[in-house]
């Protein structure tokens, strides 16, 4: 692996409150690939997802130790805000969460923060929308309320708002497990797409996923980084038991 | 317990509150009609036109008795709208902060004190209005009594914060976090987020809390009538003194001989009253509801 590292870890811990959630992650996902977050449920891949943008920060019996980059940045230097980091590192979450604003505005809001031109919004907000496969469904409805939207079309929408920024990194907990098989396949092109600007970190459980889109792969378990390769050495040579008996399904 | 009991104790229990329930119907029904019934023999005696366009409150002139109720009705108004522009933004952004920016322990000082400024007796407010407010008003603009709309306006403000801030808070921090998470991951500031997503989200519930406030101003009697210096003529200003509708009531019902033109008036301003507080109520529901939607 010589690639560039966009996002790493040096002896993460984290603990809420007394419990003891990422033990000892050290991980460098590189610059321009896509990096799939794989392992069970509750092993803390959400929580390592998080700890990349500081949203940790909004609990307070979160206690994170060790270090975290963004290129040769430490995410968490007391002098440097998280406004900043976040602005740089965008996210889509596990449950889409779209505002309770009409379809326009749940991206426009993030465009304006970021102190978007006006004039360039509208535009911005199309192009969102179709490169995240949603606008020849909502065109003609901009204003309804997100909320009306399907669990799907939410999550796509969450997709836009989130690209609309374009950040350097895009953080995805579980983006198509609200979609339909078909636009799963629509969402994994639009983040190949992304690769060739951004770099991806995508949380799945779904292992063809994992093996069609990731060029990385890395391998959680009960808090601990158990193995990082690319996506073939890991599928096709896994080098530790547990993750060969994940990946191969013969897991618990 | 066996089928038929289960079943009896059920009937029992569904009787006990179908008449509670139709209890308060009954209720509400009985004070509307004693309302409408007092308020339609007045005006079987004085024209209703003359009632809504008469400048003059001037029930005591036994030759040319004039029951205008626009002086009472303006002085209501601009009593209440003093409080509201005071009370609205003060508890909105208490509601917030306490939410939003304020240690778990500062909450648990603040959010009691502020429950114990509602349990203060209306009597005391007012004393609070002739003591203290309305000297105060009076040293402030150089005149020569503070017993005007203004002191009523602060007492009434000192009296609707409580439910304000109080219905605020909770609507305010039953936001679900994951907007504001969403808001953050953004790229979004604290104030942004408060102002753009959170109070947004919340406005269902702000909007109770303004017209659950309002209702309470509108309503409140005892403090405007020490306060507010009761004088039933039109007010140019927040400083002139008011006579709001609920003193005229509470003033003139003592005194007024039984079933005469006067008495009825009364109850013909209560009902206009009754009137203005279901009004509010209903616009608040239905911009409760147009928000609803988006959420
Ligand atoms: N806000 C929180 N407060 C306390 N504990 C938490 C919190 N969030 C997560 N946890 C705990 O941290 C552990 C890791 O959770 P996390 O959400 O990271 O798992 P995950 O790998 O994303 O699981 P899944 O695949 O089910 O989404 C779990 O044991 C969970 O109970
Ligand atoms: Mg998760």
């Amino acid at each position: 692996m010589t690639n560039n590292k966009k996002l790493s870890t040096e002896g993460l811990n984290l603990y809420f409150s007394e419990k003891h959630i990422l033990k000892d992650v050290a991980i460098g996902i590189p610059q321009n690939k896509i990096t799939a977050l794989i392992g069970p449920s509750g092993c803390g891949k959400t929580t390592l997802l998080r700890t990349f943008n500081r949203l940790h920060d909004l609990l307070d019996y979160v206690k994170i130790t060790g270090k975290v980059m963004i290129d040769d940045t430490n995410i968490y230097d007391p002098k440097i805000s998280a406004v900043e980091i976040r602005k740089r590192i965008g996210m889509v979450f596990q449950k889409p969460n779209p505002f309770p604003k009409n379809i326009y505005d749940n991206i426009a809001y993030g465009l304006k923060v970021n102190n978007t031109d006006p004039y360039r919004i509208p535009q911005l907000v199309e192009q969102s929308l179709r490169e995240s496969f949603l606008w020849d469904e909502v065109k003609d409805e901009l204003k309804k309320p997100a909320i009306q939207l399907s669990g799907g079309q939410q999550q796509r929408l969450c997709i836009a708002r989130a690209v609309a920024l374009r950040p350097e990194v895009i953080l995805m907990d579980e983006p198509c497990s609200a979609l339909d098989p078909f636009s799963s396949l629509k969402i994994e092109d639009l983040i190949r797409e992304l690769r060739k600007s951004y770099t991806v970190v995508i949380v799945t459980h779904n292992m063809q996923q994992a093996q069609r889109l990731s060029d990385y792969t890395a391998f959680m378990y009960l808090g601990q980084l158990i193995e990082f390769g690319t996506t073939k050495e890991i599928f096709n040579n896994p080098q530790h038991d547990l993750t060969k008996n994940y990946v191969t399904g013969h897991f618990g | 317990m066996d089928f038929h009991q289960r079943q009896k104790t059920d009937n029992i229990f569904r009787k006990i509150f179908k008449i509670a329930g139709l209890l308060i119907i009954g209720i509400l029904g009985g004070i509307f009609l004693m309302l409408m019934y007092n308020s339609i023999a007045f005006f079987l005696h004085f024209k209703p036109a003359d009632f809504l366009t008469d400048t003059q409150w001037n029930p005591g002139n036994t030759s040319h008795a004039e029951f205008g109720i626009l002086p009472l009705l303006v002085s209501t108004c601009l009593v209440t709208a003093g409080a509201m522009i005071l009370a609205i933004p003060l508890g909105i952004c208490t509601a917030a902060f306490l939410s939003e920016f304020a240690s778990k322990r500062l909450q648990t000082i603040l959010k009691p004190i502020i429950e114990m400024l509602a349990a203060i007796p209306s009597v005391a407010i007012g004393f609070l209005g002739i003591v203290i407010v309305g000297p105060g008003i009076a040293k402030l603009f150089g005149i020569q009594s503070g017993l005007n709309a203004l002191n009523g306006s602060v007492l009434l403000a000192i009296m609707s914060l409580p439910t304000i801030i109080t219905v605020a808070e909770d609507a305010i921090h039953a936001v679900p976090l994951s907007y504001r998470e969403g808001s953050y991951a953004l790229g979004a500031n604290r104030w942004a987020t408060l102002f753009k997503i959170t109070l947004p989200a919340a406005l269902p519930g702000l909007i109770a809390a303004i017209m659950l406030g309002m209702g309470r101003a509108l309503g409140e009697t005892m403090t405007v009538l020490m306060a507010t210096g009761n004088v039933a003529a039109f007010p140019k200003g927040f400083l002139n003194s008011v006579k709001t509708i609920t003193a005229t009531i509470a003033i003139e019902m003592g005194e007024v001989p039984y079933q005469t033109t006067h008495y009825f008036a009364l109850f013909a301003i209560a009902a206009v009253l009754f009137i203005i507080t279901l009004a509010v109520n209903l616009l608040g529901e239905s911009a409760i509801n147009k928000v609803r939607k988006f959420q």
